[in-house]
């Protein structure tokens, strides 16, 4: 069944962007992970202009993460106070990724940022999992070795503007949190993400923040810049497709349920090696299409 | 004396010229984009109506172009560049239209001289205007070629993949497929009539490309009311993500 979508001006077949949202479901239900690294990309390869195709996602990301949000209100598992300073910066850092952004496409080199952005994040990302769950994998095989303590202090420590987060129990300066906030939020405007997989990384070995808090958090700050982002492509370049949002948004639902049953029977190292394996192949693929030479050389945009 | 006699023949030429006349009708004159649009085929035909019996001094042929709103585009060339490949040259092209196809009974460079095709801008070479095209790219031919290329495998540009049949001199007709990303707007149905490679008389329709219902109702709030749509979207992803796992939790129960 096609289904022509009215602002991407596309006819695409109604089941492959169910089944899109979801696999992307089933591998956040699998991994706990938004999926929207994998989501732009593969919205690319089915012809979805570049440009819906990020404004869409973060719209599709405020309706994925929405449920799981109230879930960790209820289990106060998130620090409001520490997720409000995330937002502000994550505010702050969308606001200039779409300046960039709009910037960037009035140059013709948007495609060439979002790829190169995905490419270098994935790269760094998926490498530096793929070592830690190697590691935690070799620790479970031979028990009785040390287990790495985590630092506790370090340079993040002694800045100024402290403040009390009672939920995450530190007291800690303002910057680093902002600043973390700001560069997701630009990488949400750019790449059209909710940025956990940088945030989530962060929070914890950056800032020091207790695991249990932290996905809840990073949700908190993610909604909130999403629907910020997805608000300013609305208004800055009509690219928000809610046909396709809700399309996607009803597959993943779907997926994320499938996803979360299947993850009950795998270890969760394994589960890792496999997340960091997908995101170097999502990686990997990015780069050989910059560096291979591409069939068709030339390309059209329509100009203003 | 020798004048009005001139003047009487070319006079006489003309009228002769103007004789065979064309009636035209299309299977459609508003194409329509639902929600589950896939692309449209278009009929158009006709009729040459005439007083006086068919010359047979000279062929008759037709050509029938379908020409979707025009724009500005900027093609663009990738280059390697520190190892990798990134947009580099870029052409920037006045007037391309956004759909382009050309239908004929022949060839039209074999039925169609170069002056008439310069006077009514039948071939493609005519319609994408390069004047003024870039100062900086040398090869400016290579980038109309790609925008041509690129369009054609959309099947947004059609050169000759359609035929116009023609019966007894008199009724003609074609068909032609309209992609699925098709740009709204006014279209323009063109048919000339030729005879020696002369235009012997054209006529012009339009065809109104339009979303409607729902499709039309989301373009026009996005492009009017964006502050709106954005937020009705937001409403709407939201309601949707947790209804349907509000609804998977009151299955699973």
């Amino acid at each position: 069944m096609q289904i022509y979508l009215p602002i991407a001006e596309v006819s695409v077949n109604a089941f492959l962007l169910l089944g899109l949202g979801g696999l992307i479901g089933v591998l956040s239900g699998l991994f706990g992970v938004g999926g929207g690294f994998l989501m732009t990309p593969l919205l690319f390869f089915i012809g979805i202009p570049p440009s819906v195709a990020v404004a869409t996602g973060a719209n599709q990301i405020v309706a994925s993460s929405f449920s799981a949000v109230l879930a960790h209100l209820r289990r106060k598992t998130v620090d409001l106070r520490m997720g409000t300073v995330l937002l502000a910066g994550g505010l702050f850092g969308a606001g200039i990724g779409v300046q960039v952004f709009a910037r960037l496409k009035a140059m013709g080199q948007v495609d060439l940022l979002v790829t190169l952005f995905y490419v270098v994040f994935l790269g760094a990302v998926g490498g530096l999992m793929f070592i830690e769950s190697l590691r935690a994998l070799r620790r479970a095989r031979s028990p009785g070795g040390p287990v790495p303590k985590r630092k506790r202090h370090n340079w993040v420590h002694n800045l100024p503007l402290k403040m009390k987060f009672r939920t995450s129990g530190m007291y800690i300066s303002v910057i680093p949190p902002f600043f973390i906030g700001a560069g997701v939020g630009v990488l949400s405007a750019i790449m059209g993400v909710g940025g956990g997989f940088i945030m989530v990384p962060a929070m914890i070995y950056l800032l020091g923040m207790p695991t249990k808090v932290v996905i809840g958090t990073s949700l908190f700050q993610i909604i909130f810049v999403t629907a910020f982002s997805t608000l300013m492509h609305a208004i800055t370049t009509q690219s928000v497709d809610v046909v396709l949002a809700v399309m996607l948004i009803l597959g993943g639902v779907l997926g994320a349920q499938i996803g979360s049953r299947m993850g009950t029977n795998l270890k969760a190292e394994q589960l890792r090696i496999l997340l960091a394996m997908l995101v170097l192949l999502v990686c990997g693929k990015l780069a050989l299409d910059l560096l291979l030479q591409p069939s068709e050389l030339y390309s059209i945009g329509v100009s203003e | 004396m020798i004048r009005l006699v001139l003047a009487l023949v070319l006079a006489l030429a003309s009228s002769a010229a103007s004789a065979e006349r064309i009636v035209l009708g299309l299977s459609q004159d508003e194409v329509a984009i639902t929600a589950t649009f896939d692309g449209s085929s278009l009929l158009i035909f006709g009729a040459v109506s005439r007083e006086a019996p068919i010359p047979d001094a000279s062929e008759l042929d037709v050509i029938i172009t379908v020409t979707g709103p025009p724009g500005p585009v900027d093609v663009r060339r990738k280059e390697r560049q520190f190892g990798i490949w990134v947009n580099a040259d870029a052409v920037h092209l006045s007037r391309a239209p956004s759909f382009y196809a050309v239908a004929s009974t022949a060839p039209v460079d074999s039925i169609l001289s170069a002056v008439e095709d310069l006077r009514y801008g039948i071939t493609l070479d005519q319609v994408v205007r390069t004047v003024g095209a870039s100062e900086t790219v040398e090869d400016v031919a290579n980038f109309t070629e790609a925008l041509v290329r690129i369009r054609s495998d959309e099947d947004l540009y059609q050169i000759g993949k359609s035929t116009v049949s023609l019966d007894q001199q008199t009724l003609f007709r074609t068909g032609m497929h309209l992609p699925s990303n098709l740009v709204e707007g006014s279209y323009l149905a063109r048919i000339f009539l030729l005879r020696d490679r002369q235009v012997v008389d054209q006529f012009e329709t339009g065809i109104e490309v339009r979303k409607v219902g729902l499709e039309r109702w989301l373009y026009s709030l996005a492009q009017n009311q964006p502050i709106l749509y954005g937020l009705m979207s937001l409403v709407i992803a939201i309601a949707a993500g947790w209804g349907a796992s509000a609804l998977f939790r009151s299955l699973q129960r």
